[in-house]
């Protein structure tokens, strides 16, 4: 008998059962896959390292900050700042036609940025600013409020809402057109006022890291053991059956799975019981280069691109891909620093959104010719906004809602999750809790705070062993 | 344990989940909060180091006695005096 089973060995479920082994829980994660990480897992193909999800960490602040995501994360795992070994980014860019707003892990640099580009909209930026800052988002008030609305009480200017919520929205907004509020101010908090780093070896190191400790703490990880059903007994669950028909049983379940996948496997069934799932997924080429991105006038370590003055975001229905938009990321341009030297070779990823169901319904021949059609188009598309690099490719690869979906068992292959979240956690069942994209933290700190932050609420806390 | 050595290992499970706050100077009298960066989570983790080490159990109705070093070695005295300091 387990004290918690959790579902998925992501960024999520690999925090929690940190934290439960710690405190002497008996925790075993079960993943489906054949390795770890979910959403942001690796892979190696043609002997090069390729991260699944990882253009940046998010939230990263420096070396002794106490405050923040980051700060916590690393205190409550036990971790030190340097073990991630995070190297801060370069500078980025929000690129619309004839404007272009730079950014970096300086705050001070958009607000120079906007004062030259929206002299008239500074104060009312300022006052913005100030009022995001407030938002406590453990209190989880206004959470679902609009976010356009918010930004539209401040700025006059559409085009410098659109081009803040083009990052905000990339890095993740779960819902179509608008954004909720609360996630309006975790995602600028965590892309503007702290900002972005990546781990020299990727995310690899992060994931290593986090199964090492789970393991020395007495954890247990069961890869290639996906869970069937969820069993439930009246309003509790007693444990899981998994897909070769081995029992388990366990005071609690906390699932990474997802709110709508979790309800499948306790047997509710679709029509009125089943939230609604997520509807957004992305395609992602990525391009390996023959020397540094640099040395092609790619130094930007991401571009947010957008082709027009409005900002759409939304599955695409009458296309596989919507290429007005997307985000251009050189894994690259970090500083690394001379200690660590540079990235062996030169990566180019772009991503671009996709729709779920068109992808899912192509025939395995089409399926394979329209991975290397959109990639063509994707980049053909990304280089109006950073300089022509397709002489230079030696290799690509090209993932797509498909892939995210038979590697992380998330439905429609999204990315964020399903739009409402479950911000304590909480389901139908007293002893069931969710973490990761669908309780509503995203990226990489954000599901591993989620999956910290649930384990401390509901399965740390309780009278007894 | 006596108070003395109950402030010590207070002292110990705070340099554990807080390792980069300095509590060479920390004040007594004055609460946790005043004189480092501690959320709840913190104080969460020191009633489970507390529940870890010692098998203390703090209810938590009660965490908020956990407020200063003074209030805390107080609260814990009657828990924590049959109790023998491991090396």
């Amino acid at each position: 008998m387990y004290d918690t089973i959790i579902i998925g060995a992501g960024m999520s479920g690999l925090a929690a059962g940190i934290r439960l082994a710690n405190y002497q829980k008996q925790v075993c994660i079960l993943e489906r896959h054949t390795t770890i990480g979910g959403l942001n897992s690796f892979y190696r193909m043609h002997r090069r390292n390729f991260d699944v999800g990882l253009h940046a960490l998010t939230n990263f602040t420096p070396r002794g900050t106490k405050r923040g995501p980051l700060a916590k994360l690393l205190r409550q795992l036990r971790f030190r700042w340097e073990d991630f070994d995070l190297a801060p980014q370069v500078g980025s860019q929000i690129a619309f036609p004839g404007v272009t707003l730079r950014f970096s892990n300086d705050a001070k640099l958009l607000r120079e940025e906007i004062a030259l580009a929206f002299p008239d909209q500074i104060d009312r930026y300022d006052r913005m600013v100030a009022a995001l800052v407030d938002y406590d988002d453990l209190s989880q008030n206004d959470f679902e409020t609009s976010a356009r609305a918010f930004l539209g009480d401040h700025l006059t200017d559409p085009l410098l809402i659109e081009m803040i919520l083009c990052p905000l929205m990339w890095y993740g907004n779960a819902r179509e057109d608008d954004m909720d509020f609360g996630q309006l101010c975790i995602m600028f908090r965590s892309i503007f006022l702290e900002g972005f780093a990546r781990p020299f070896q990727g995310v690899r190191l992060i994931l290593k890291h986090l199964v090492r400790r789970f393991r020395e703490l007495g954890g247990q990880l069961k890869l290639r053991s996906g869970v069937s059903r969820i069993e439930v007994q009246g309003q509790r669950v007693i444990g899981v059956t998994l897909e070769d028909g081995t029992q388990l049983e366990a005071k609690r379940v906390l699932s990474s799975a997802g709110v709508v996948e979790t309800m499948r496997l306790c047997g509710a069934s679709s029509g009125n019981t089943l939230p609604e799932p997520g509807e957004l997924s992305f395609i992602e080429s990525i391009s390996v280069l023959d020397r540094q991105p640099k040395d092609l006038g790619c130094d930007r370590t991401i571009v947010f691109y957008n082709d027009s003055e409005k900002f759409h975001w939304k599955r695409p229905r009458t296309e596989l891909c919507d290429l007005r938009t997307g985000v251009i990321c050189s894994p690259n341009n970090y500083d690394y620093g001379t200690e660590r030297g540079e990235l062996e070779d030169g990566y180019i990823r772009i991503t671009t959104l996709a729709d779920h169901a068109g992808w899912e319904s192509l025939s395995p021949t089409d399926y394979q010719v329209a991975k290397l059609d959109w990639y063509d188009r994707s980049i053909a598309s990304a280089v109006r906004f950073v300089p022509d690099f397709r002489r230079h490719v030696i290799a690509t690869d090209v993932f797509t809602p498909k892939t995210i979906r038979r590697f992380t068992s998330h439905d429609h292959g999204a990315v964020y999750g399903a739009p409402r979240k479950r911000l304590d956690g909480t389901t139908h069942l007293e002893n069931l809790f969710l973490c990761g994209t669908d309780q509503g933290f995203v990226g990489i700190v954000g599901a591993i705070v989620s999956g910290i932050s649930i384990a401390n609420q509901h399965c740390l806390r309780e009278s007894g062993g | 344990m006596t108070p003395a050595e109950i402030r010590d290992e207070i002292l110990d499970i705070l340099s554990e989940i807080a390792p980069d706050e300095d509590l060479s100077n920390l004040e007594d009298a004055k609460s946790f909060r005043e004189q480092m960066e501690l959320d709840s989570m913190d104080f969460l983790d020191i009633v489970m180091e507390l529940r870890k080490r010692h098998r203390v159990q703090i209810p938590e109705e009660e965490y908020p006695r956990l407020a200063s070093m003074a209030s805390t070695v107080e609260y814990l005295e009657p828990k924590m005096r049959d109790l023998v300091k491991s090396t």
